[in-house]
C-alpha cells in the first residue's frame, strides 16, 4: 500500500514555477529521500503533502486522503518536523514534549521520546538554553510523540555536528525498524545514501532521477581508476572497471612494475547528484 | 473537551512562565493603580463629588483589558506565528477553533485574576468599596475581553515581524489607553482629544466598568456602550478572520 501518492503535482508562485509536474509514490514502511539543491522545490513538495500549501495542479494522496480535506484523525497519523525550529523557549524539554503529547489520543511516553532523541540529560533544561542542534532534536521528538505512521522530516540534521548527525541517523533507522514511513528532505548526500530506501533528485521543480541509492550510482557515472606511472598521475574512466583493471594489472605484472597509488573509485551519490543538478 | 482543557492549562503555564509578558500585561495596570492611586486617589472629581480612587480603579480594569486581551495577546500570537509554533500546532490533531477558544479562555482567566487583584488593592489601600454589581461586572469583563481579544487577533495581521510586534502594539494601545481616559476623566480633555476618544472602544469599555462599579448601574442599562464595544469587537473579528495567519511570513 502506498503511504504517499503524488501525480503531476504543480505549484507556482507568481511567475515562478516551483513544481512542474512531479510524480512519485512512497510505500508504507519506506524511507524516501527527497534530494536537491536549495530552491529545487523540496519544501514546497513536503508542505503540500503536510496540507500547508494548496497545489495548483495534479493530485496528492497522503495515507489515502487529500491533505486539503484532512482532519484531526488524519493528523493523529502524521508527524511533522519543520525546516526551522518551532518551540516555546520558556518551557523545559519535558514540558514541551508533554504539551505536544497531550494533543494525541495515543501518544508515546514523553520520557521515552526524550531518551530516543538523546535529550535525557536536558529533560529539565529550558528550551532557550539548548544549543541549535539540541533544539532540532527536540523538534524531532515533538514530531514523534504522537506515535505517527508517517513522519515528515524537512532537513532534520542541518546544523548538526557529525556525532549528533549519527545519533539522529540511528533514531531514524530505529523508526524505520518500527515500520514507520518517513519522507526525508536533505541536501546532504551521505544522509540520503545512509538512510533512504529510495531517493528522488529534484531540480528546478522536476524530478530528474529516482531510484534506490545503489541504482542511482550504478551505470550512470563511469568508474574512476587512478594510478601513477613514473611522475605522471593517470586517471581513466571506464564503464567496464573489472576488465580494465585486469588489463592494467596484467600489463604491470608483465613489466614487473608496481602500479603506485592505484585507486578504484566507484561513483558516489554525490557524483550522480552533481551531474544531475549541474553544479 | 480534554484537548480544550489541556490547551488552557498549557496557555496558563506559558503565560506565567514568560516573565516579560506577565509583567507588561499583568502587573503594569496593577503598578499604575498603585502609583496613581497614591498620587491622586483621595482628590475629588468635582462634578460628581466622587473620590478619584474608585474612578481610577474602574479605569485600571479598562487598562487591564487593553493590556491583557488586546496588547498581550497580539504580541504573543505574532511571536508564535513568526517562530513557527502556530504552524506546528496546525499539524497536530488539536482543532484550530479549540486552540483559539482555549487561548481566549486563558486570556480571560489572566484578566479576571488581574481584576480581582486591582479590586483587592483598591479595598485594602485606597478604601474603595467592593463592587456591588458583581454579575454586571462579570458580564462586562467577559464582553470586554472577547471584544478586545478579537481586535488583538485582528491586529496581528498588520504586524509583520516578531521583533516589531511590541513596537506596533504599544504604538496602538498606549495612546488608546490614555486618550480613552483610563487614568483621568476624558471630560476635561481638549475637544480634539475628546473627538478621538469618542470613537475608541476603550472609552466605552471604561464607561461600562465605571458605570457598573462606581455608579452602581446594571449592565442592561448600558446599551450604547455595550453596542460600541461589541461593534469594535465585530470589526476585530472580521479583521481576524480575513487576516489571521498560522504561518510565518515567507522569508
Amino acid at each position: 500500500m502506498n503511504a504517499v501518492t503524488v501525480r503531476d503535482l504543480r505549484k507556482r508562485y507568481g511567475d515562478h514555477e516551483a513544481l512542474r509536474g512531479i510524480d512519485f509514490t512512497i510505500e508504507a514502511g519506506e524511507v524516501f529521500g527527497l534530494l536537491g539543491p536549495n530552491g529545487a522545490g523540496k519544501t514546497t513538495t513536503v508542505e503540500i503533502l503536510e496540507g500547508y500549501r494548496r497545489p495548483d495542479g495534479g493530485s496528492v494522496e497522503v495515507l489515502g486522503i487529500d491533505p486539503q480535506r484532512s482532519g484531526p484523525a488524519w493528523r493523529e497519523r502524521i508527524g511533522v518536523m519543520l525546516q526551522s525550529s518551532s518551540l516555546y523557549p520558556a518551557l523545559t524539554v519535558r514540558e514541551s514534549v508533554r504539551v505536544f503529547a497531550g494533543y494525541y489520543t495515543a501518544p508515546r511516553d514523553p520520557d521515552e521520546v526524550i531518551g530516543i532523541v538523546g535529550l535525557a540529560e536536558k529533560a529539565d533544561a529550558r528550551v532557550r538554553t539548548l544549543s541549535g542542534g539540541q533544539q532540532r532534536r527536540l523538534d524531532l521528538g515533538l514530531a514523534l510523540v504522537g506515535d505517527p505512521e508517517l513522519i515528515f522530516l524537512d532537513e532534520p540534521t542541518t546544523g548538526f555536528d557529525p556525532g549528533a548527525r549519527r545519533t539522529a541517523w540511528d533514531t531514524i533507522r530505529e523508526l524505520r525498524a518500527l515500520g514507520k514511513t518517513i519522507l526525508l528532505t536533505t541536501h546532504y548526500l551521505d544522509e540520503a545514501e545512509q538512510l533512504a530506501d529510495r531517493v528522488a533528485v529534484l531540480r528546478d521543480g522536476v524530478i530528474v532521477r529516482e531510484g534506490s541509492p545503489s541504482e542511482l550510482t550504478g551505470g550512470i557515472v563511469e568508474t574512476e581508476i587512478s594510478y601513477r606511472r613514473g611522475d605522471e598521475e593517470i586517471v581513466e574512466r571506464t564503464t567496464d572497471p573489472t576488465r580494465r583493471l585486469h588489463e592494467l594489472t596484467a600489463e604491470a605484472l608483465a613489466r614487473d612494475e608496481e602500479l603506485t597509488g592505484l585507486e578504484v573509485r566507484r561513483p558516489t551519490l554525490e557524483d550522480v547528484y552533481l551531474e544531475l543538478t549541474g553544479e | 473537551m480534554r484537548l480544550f482543557l489541556h490547551e488552557v492549562k498549557t496557555e496558563q503555564l506559558l503565560f506565567w512562565r514568560n516573565r516579560e509578558s506577565a509583567f507588561f500585561t499583568f502587573f503594569l495596570p496593577v503598578i499604575f493603580f498603585l502609583v496613581f492611586g497614591s498620587i491622586y486617589g483621595n482628590s475629588t472629581i468635582t462634578k460628581e463629588h466622587l473620590r478619584a480612587a474608585p474612578f481610577l480603579e474602574a479605569g485600571m480594569i479598562g487598562y487591564g483589558v487593553a493590556s491583557t486581551a488586546f496588547a498581550g495577546l497580539a504580541i504573543t500570537m505574532v511571536i508564535r506565528r513568526e517562530s513557527g509554533v502556530l504552524k506546528r500546532i496546525r499539524a497536530t490533531p488539536l482543532p484550530p477553533a479549540t486552540y483559539l477558544l482555549a487561548v481566549l479562555l486563558s486570556t480571560f482567566i489572566v484578566f479576571l485574576v488581574e481584576t480581582a487583584l486591582i479590586i483587592t488593592i483598591g479595598r485594602t489601600l485606597f478604601s474603595v468599596a467592593v463592587p456591588d454589581r458583581p454579575f454586571s461586572l462579570l458580564v462586562a469583563l467577559v464582553i470586554g475581553s472577547v471584544a478586545f481579544a478579537a481586535m488583538g487577533l485582528g491586529l496581528t495581521s498588520v504586524v509583520r515581524s516578531a521583533e516589531g510586534s511590541s513596537a506596533v502594539v504599544n504604538f496602538v494601545y498606549l495612546p488608546m489607553a490614555i486618550i480613552s481616559g483610563t487614568f483621568f476623566t476624558p471630560k476635561e480633555y481638549p475637544s480634539f482629544l475628546r473627538a478621538i476618544a469618542d470613537v475608541l472602544p476603550l472609552t466605552y469599555f471604561t464607561k461600562l466598568t465605571r458605570n457598573v462599579m462606581v455608579r452602581h448601574e446594571h449592565i442592561w442599562s448600558q446599551g450604547s456602550s455595550l453596542a460600541a464595544v461589541l461593534l469594535w469587537g465585530a470589526i476585530g473579528l472580521v479583521a481576524a478572520i480575513r487576516g489571521f495567519r498560522w504561518q510565518p511570513r515567507e522569508g
